[in-house]
């Protein structure tokens, strides 16, 4: 290389750094448009986290308002999100289902004991697979669909008892109105 | 009033900042004593102003002032005393205030510690100094200042986030900032060296005790941190590859390779260009750090209130302070003459070999940290880099940079013999591959590779530390010498070598044994009821509520008995509810000890006295910390060294002629 263009070369991987930078400025990390949102549910059928035997799919979420929190035990961010999705499932205004997202069970079932269980049933995605076609970036993420199973709305990060106020009960009150 | 005193105040420190930025730099260039001469009043006076105007926010927190916005949110009247005076730096515009204050601090130590410095190097750096300090001044007081007033004036303040309300986080970022901010001194020197077109080894003698103490601020600021996060978070977790943990882990390598670096431009007069641009980015990527922690770029679990516009302010400044003096290096690096010619195969290469893995190790870290802005930017899509992945790169680079340093002390400058080495080190493998086998056996305990691995790269590191204190006490007969070499001239930072390397040598244990055998269950609990774990029994002797100064508890009470039924420990964990922000937090029951921790801590009451538990037994747990201490101290006593205080102007050190003595003595 030329002896004082590599000299530049600092200058330039920080430039492009920069770029970087300042793009993400504009950008919310928290917000990511799902191409989900408007489309019915993907299929999905694996063993429940209690009951390695039975199943729990999309069939299942079906015919009523629903919720699907995408959650693991190596989530630091679903420790603080698991008091708001308790505080949820307590208004009984709907049936949180949580997809139990690359964890070991034992830690899994643990976790639920020793931090109480807000899940109607636990859908256990030991490789992923579901959780790819679901579209999961990274836990935790929560979906709510409708009575036919089309998905609504997606929520990235952990439920604030903020956007629970003002999305998530809003959202799930007006599609339990809707046949 | 007084807090308007802090802010005028701050408003003079800046304006003495511009002093300082510009004066004695153009006096240095343009040959104006008077000028040159300025630059010494001017960092005092900036730092006095500094300190009143933080005296003052002290004093609005200790008297509760809620007219200061700042005061309003993060104060309170119940809090205890020690943590109104943590709070002044418990959030974003306070923390900027302890930045700025500690940054005058070094400007202020850097011109009365320098004396011997040439009066035009010394005024350039206070100068660049200055130039930094105009930022975060200037960041303050127009994006976030912490003396905005409210009104109506609240009758109670928000209080402080119950997290930072522990003696582990009142002290942790000052250390942190204390590194940090130290950086900039080795970064303020480069320039000048920069600007005067004199990188030789006085510059690198003169910036290395800064940078060691830097150095030790960070490596201590970052344990404290990672100490805090095990016995606060309740859950024994020490190191999670956050944003934030990654953004002070990144300087911290950098500055570890910096500090090597420098011994090499001291000592041989080589590498010149590659210290000086590691000094350049060792700040750099401290500054970066604050720019993700307060931009709101990226998600983290400690990140500050995200706000856009100081999000650009601190990105033009960053353009500016990083951006300039990488226009600088470029312009000026390449008629750095390279000194101190070498063989392939020396201390020098090795040396070189840890810096790059050192550099390779952050890159990743870097592209890990930013990966999440980077694909959001691009379109396609978001992702999150997780622990294991940042977990691996660790491992997989690691033990490759633990094996250059149990050959590095060892290795003579300019020139070694890799056969001559082979000799010295043969017994030295031959112990840990031996101690590795024996280790990853399930002898002692389970068979583990991990564990093996870890024991082989420790004892590798331990005998070539032996090895190498052998060597250096070969001729020295009787008691009387060896003592009076502790004194010598050099003593400090070979011995600083010594110490620091076997910091990581434990270190590597602690983070091997608790990784791979620690031990965790999560159980609900009757009064009364026993359980095994580990080798220990463990009895919950039920819960009952206490009241803190500003917080209600409930306090569990368990009893551990070890395998002979003798009682270990009584531990005491809480959960405890802050009544201001009513937000819960665990106070984990903890066990100390060198070869195991016991840990509890206490979840949830599940009706009918019962709770649920979570249990851990966390074997070597206390070795992480342990090392960094040893790390840390070895570091200090590498800068006190005393040659660093004799005579800062000898002559710069003679490149080619360096008497063999030195060589085989194996300063580090």
């Amino acid at each position: 290389m030329n002896r004082y263009l590599r000299y530049l070369v600092p200058l330039a991987i920080f430039a492009i750094l920069v770029a970087f930078l300042y793009r993400g400025l504009s950008l919310d990390p928290k917000r990511v448009p799902s191409p989900l949102v408007g489309k019915p549910m993907p299929a999905f059928s694996l063993p429940r986290l209690q009951d390695p035997e039975a199943t729990l799919g999309d069939t299942d979420l079906k015919g009523k308002v629903s919720v699907l929190n995408i959650w693991a035990t190596w989530c630091v961010s679903c420790r603080a999100e698991h008091e708001v999705l308790l505080q949820l499932a307590q208004t009984g205004a709907v049936d949180i289902y949580g997809l139990n997202y690359k964890d070991e069970r034992d830690k899994a079932k643990q976790w639920l004991v020793q931090l109480g269980d807000p899940y109607v049933a636990n859908a256990f995605d030991a490789d992923g697979r579901a959780g790819i076609d679901w579209g999961v970036y990274g836990a935790p993420e929560t979906f709510i669909m409708d009575k036919q199973g089309i998905v609504r709305h997606k929520h990235i990060g952990p439920l604030s008892v903020d956007a629970l106020n003002t999305t998530i009960l809003p959202l799930i009150a007006e599609l339990q109105a809707t046949p | 009033m007084i807090p308007e005193l802090g802010n005028f105040a701050l408003i003079l420190a800046l304006c003495l900042a511009v002093v300082l930025a510009t004066v004695p730099m153009i006096g240095s260039l343009t040959n104006t004593p008077g000028w040159v001469a300025l630059a010494r009043p001017a960092a005092l006076g900036q730092f006095t102003f500094l300190l009143i105007s933080f005296g003052c926010l002290v004093n609005a927190f200790l008297t509760n002032d809620f007219s200061v916005l700042y005061v309003a949110q993060h104060g309170n009247t119940q809090l205890p005393t020690i943590y109104k005076v943590s709070a002044v730096w418990g959030a974003h515009e306070g923390s900027l205030l302890l930045w700025a204050l500690i940054l005058g601090t070094w400007t202020v130590a850097v011109s009365l510690f320098s004396r011997k410095l040439p009066a035009e190097l010394l005024a350039r750096v206070l100068s660049v100094m200055g130039m930094i300090s105009i930022g975060f001044i200037s960041f303050m007081l127009f994006t976030s200042n912490p003396f905005d007033r409210v009104f109506p004036v609240p009758l109670e303040g928000g209080d402080l986030n119950p997290l930072l309300q522990d003696f582990g986080l009142a002290i942790h970022p000052p250390m942190l900032y204390m590194g940090y901010v130290g950086l900039s001194v080795a970064f303020s020197f480069a320039i000048a060296a920069l600007i005067g077109g004199k990188l030789d080894a006085a510059w690198a003698r003169w910036s290395r005790p800064w940078t060691l103490i830097a150095w030790v601020f960070l490596t201590i600021g970052i344990a404290l941190g990672s100490w805090w996060a095990y016995y606060e978070l309740g859950w024994g977790g020490w190191w999670f590859w956050d944003p934030v943990e990654n953004a002070s882990f990144m300087p911290w390598l950098v500055a570890t390779a910096l500090i090597h670096s420098l011994a090499v431009t001291e000592k041989r007069g080589a590498f010149k260009r590659w210290t000086v641009l590691l000094a350049l980015l060792a700040f750099s990527l401290s500054l970066l750090g604050t720019f993700l922690v307060r931009s709101g770029v990226l998600t983290s679990v400690h990140s500050f209130a995200a706000d856009p516009e100081r999000g650009l302010f601190i990105l033009v400044f960053l353009c500016i302070v990083i951006g300039g003096s990488l226009m600088l290096y470029a312009w000026r690096a390449p008629d750095v003459t390279s000194g101190g010619k070498f063989d392939l195969f020396c201390r020098e290469t090795l040396l070189l070999g840890n810096n790059v893995l050192l550099i390779v190790i952050t890159a990743f870290i870097l592209l890990g940290t930013l990966a999440p802005l980077i694909y959001d930017a691009m379109g396609w899509g978001k992702i999150s880099v997780g622990f294991p992945w940042f977990t691996a790169m660790f491992v997989i680079f690691s033990p490759f940079l633990v094996v250059l340093m149990g050959m590095g002390p060892l290795a003579r400058w300019k020139k070694q013999d890799p056969g001559a080495l082979a000799r010295q080190l043969r017994m030295g493998l031959l112990l840990s591959i031996a101690g590795g086998v024996l280790f990853a056996l399930p002898l002692f305990h389970e068979g583990s590779i991990w564990i093996g691995l870890a024991v082989a790269l420790s004892l590798w590191l331990l005998s070539s530390l032996v090895l190498s204190l052998r060597q250096r006490f070969k001729y020295r007969k009787g008691l009387a010498s060896v003592l009076k070499d502790f004194g010598a001239r050099g003593s400090g930072s070979y011995y600083g070598m010594i110490i620091a390397h076997l910091g990581v040598a434990i270190f590597i244990i602690g983070i091997t044994y608790v990784t791979q055998f620690e031990v965790e269950q999560d159980i609900r609990m009757s009064p009364g009821q026993t359980v095994e774990l580990a080798g220990h029994t463990f009895r919950f002797d039920g819960a009952k509520a206490v009241q803190g100064p500003n917080y209600r508890a409930d306090q569990g009470t368990i009893r551990v008995f070890n395998s002979d039924g003798k009682e270990v420990a009584i531990l005491s964990p809480e959960k405890r509810i802050y009544t201001v922000q009513t937000r819960p937090m665990t106070e984990a029951g903890i066990d100390p000890g060198l070869m195991r921790d016991i840990y509890v801590s206490l979840g949830e009451t599940l009706g009918n006295g019962d709770w649920s538990l979570r249990l851990y037994y966390k074997p070597f747990v206390r070795w992480i910390w342990l090392g960094c201490i040893l790390m840390g101290l070895g570091g200090l006593l590498a800068a006190v060294d005393r040659r660093y205080r004799m005579a800062a102007l000898r002559k710069p050190a003679a490149a080619p002629g360096v008497p063999d003595r030195l060589a085989t003595e194996g300063r580090g």
